[in-house]
């Protein structure tokens, strides 16, 4: 895609002129993507390069939990997963960071401490984002008092689907405002699109700009709560933009998949895409994520049976 | 339709049982069967260890609902297929005629034994808990009870030789007690266990209860036997002593129940010997009631 870099705040000086920018961006070929999607699913990881890329997925895990029967016990536990996913293998890397509601936020922060594990925490009235502004930015600045490093916002899709763009826009600004700490740093901005509600891939290419020229620090795909969540085509839709987005702006946005994703095979698929959509430049856990809570046992079964040479099972991994 | 009513031959594509489906082997090979007297039956698909660790996983999931049920549903499962079984008695005729070289008689034995022990050990379901279990005098206050619970997924090796007969013999005892089996079939005569898996899929035994691997015992029982999510291994069909020793090592890592293997007349009456090999003595106090 050859879009020129857009004047920012030309395009959003009026809803009509966002309008006419994200109409203007090329329409999605929905048929190559699910073909692109579906030939890149096929590549053969094996061996040292399976190694690899089961190590490199443990890193980009954001463990999630976000139930109504969340409990702090069940949260510190899925924080002491998260540091030491392996209790067995001290090899074993520790995963990118543990998803969770606002209130876990300082049980969670208690638990991990320095070990340098993030604490994502949703926010803007997850999963739906029906509530008022004031709510939403109340919210993000609770979880961001309580320690979050980052925070996981949900885009108002009802603004989105009936074209109110603007609205949109000046949402993800205010909720990226309320991430900042009074020490003049913030916390990490990832907007989640509810891909599965937004009926097209030229929805999710528009959504994808809105979100990166509104100052998203990643972009993601699902809350988990809505079928279908992430898919193979979906993101790939949205690795093209961040790559796009980058070639024009230069400035690099992350790219999270969530819901879904509970295998080891899928997640190296994805792997697989960033790879080849966005480049190696996106296979980091800075910039890439994994939003899932049963893909990490999987992960860690793949692992061991590499290790040991002998098929595990789950009777060695705790349920969570 | 051709008018000469000389009809194309309708061959048999014989697959790979696992989780109620019928899938051919994930490698894609497949092996040639041939009768006793080498000419040549079918082929068979040869399955992989990935084959076999897709089985256990069904097995797995299979579990939970399988040994829940009541074990007087669970005989009436195991009778229902003893009645499919003698509904297509022809075409296992058939396949024990030519895969073992018996005359038609033999043959129509073994299926007919086949069948009587499929509704014998339907009958043991609700009666084994009774022989193997007890009421144990404790004193004080309580009853204890000893129960016996199925012990899990289990992987079987069939014997070799009988390959309707023998495969019954090994498949009922643990399924009706409430484990879930992943079997390897007889090598050289694979086709009644796969024709016995068309039986299961149209009885009542939910998918993921019994799996039907064709294919090298050498091959895929290592797998079986390393497998942690594999509760225990019954190594019956495995003729070669050192590769039952070598799976009996590999088994004792996550402490599997082991089955050795040993010299069986299948058409005798079994005993309770087999039930009792893969159920787990649970043993309870209970406090006499107030």
């Amino acid at each position: 895609m050859t879009a020129l870099l857009p004047d920012v705040a030309e395009v959003t000086s009026s809803d009509a002129s966002l309008r006419r920018f994200l109409h203007g961006l090329p329409g999605v070929d929905q048929v190559g993507a699910e073909a692109r999607a579906a030939e890149l699913a096929t590549r053969s990881i094996k061996t040292t390069a399976k190694e690899f890329a089961i190590d490199l997925a443990i890193t980009m895990v954001d463990l999630t939990t976000l139930e109504g029967q969340d409990t702090p016990g069940k949260v510190r536990a899925l924080s002491a997963k998260a540091m030491r996913p392996d209790p067995a293998d001290p090899t074993c890397p520790a995963v990118a960071a543990v998803c969770i509601y606002p209130d876990m936020v300082g049980v969670a922060k208690q638990t991990l401490g320095e070990s340098g594990v993030r604490v994502a925490s949703v926010a803007t009235a997850f999963p739906s984002g029906r509530a008022a502004r004031e709510i939403k930015l109340a919210d993000t600045r609770n979880a961001v008092a309580a320690g979050a490093d980052e925070i996981d916002m949900v885009i108002d899709r009802g603004a989105f689907l009936s074209g109110r763009y603007l609205e949109v826009y000046e949402e993800i600004l205010a909720v990226r405002e309320a991430c900042a700490r009074p020490d003049g740093s913030e916390a990490h901005l990832k907007v989640i699109f509810e891909t599965g509600e937004l009926q097209t891939f030229d929805n999710i290419r528009r959504i994808s700009w809105l979100a990166m020229m509104a100052g998203a620090h990643f972009i993601k795909t699902s809350t988990g709560k809505v079928q279908p969540a992430a898919t193979m085509p979906g993101t790939l839709v949205m690795l093209e933009a961040v790559r796009d987005f980058r070639d024009v702006t230069g400035t690099m946005v992350g790219v999270k998949p969530a819901g879904g994703i509970r295998a080891s095979k899928e997640a190296i698929r994805y792997l697989v895409m960033v790879n080849e959509i966005a480049g190696a430049d996106w296979l980091d856990p800075a910039w890439f994520r994994f939003g899932a809570s049963t893909l990490l046992n999987d992960l860690l079964m793949q692992r061991t049976k590499m290790k040991t040479g002998h098929y595990t099972g789950p009777d060695y991994f705790t349920l969570d | 339709m051709p008018s000469s009513g000389e009809r194309i031959e309708v061959r048999k594509t014989y697959k790979l049982y696992i989780g109620g489906a019928f899938p051919r082997s994930e490698s894609g090979r497949s092996y040639e069967v041939h009768d006793s007297k080498g000419r040549f039956l079918a082929n068979a698909a040869q399955a992989s260890r990935k084959d076999a660790r897709d089985a256990d996983v069904a097995a797995r999931k299979a579990f939970g609902g399988w040994s829940a049920k009541t074990a007087y549903n669970r005989g009436q499962v195991v009778y229902r297929v003893a009645e499919l079984l003698e509904g297509r008695r022809i075409q296992f005729v058939d396949e024990v005629q030519r895969g073992e070289g018996l005359s038609r008689r033999q043959a129509e034995r073994v299926v007919d034994l086949s069948v009587d022990r499929l509704v014998w050990y339907a009958g043991w379901a609700d009666k084994v808990a009774q022989v193997v279990g007890s009421a144990n005098p404790v004193a004080g206050p309580y009853f204890n009870f000893s129960l016996p619970e199925p012990t899990g997924a289990v992987a079987m090796v069939a014997p070799e030789d009988s390959s309707l007969l023998g495969l019954v013999s090994v498949l009922a005892p643990a399924v009706v007690t409430g484990n879930t089996v992943v079997v390897v079939t007889s090598y050289s005569r694979p086709l009644p266990a796969i024709t016995l898996s068309e039986v299961l899929a149209t009885s009542d035994v939910p998918g993921g209860v019994v799996n039907m691997l064709t294919g090298s015992a050498a091959e895929i029982a290592p797998w079986l036997a390393s497998h942690m999510d594999v509760n225990a291994i019954d190594l019956t069909g495995v003729e070669d002593a050192e590769l039952a020793r070598a799976l009996e090592e590999s088994a004792a890592q996550n402490l599997k129940r082991v089955r050795r293997p040993g010299p069986v007349d299948w058409a005798a009456e079994p005993g309770i010997d087999r039930l009792a090999s893969f159920l787990e003595t649970k043993t309870v106090w209970h406090p006499i009631g107030i």
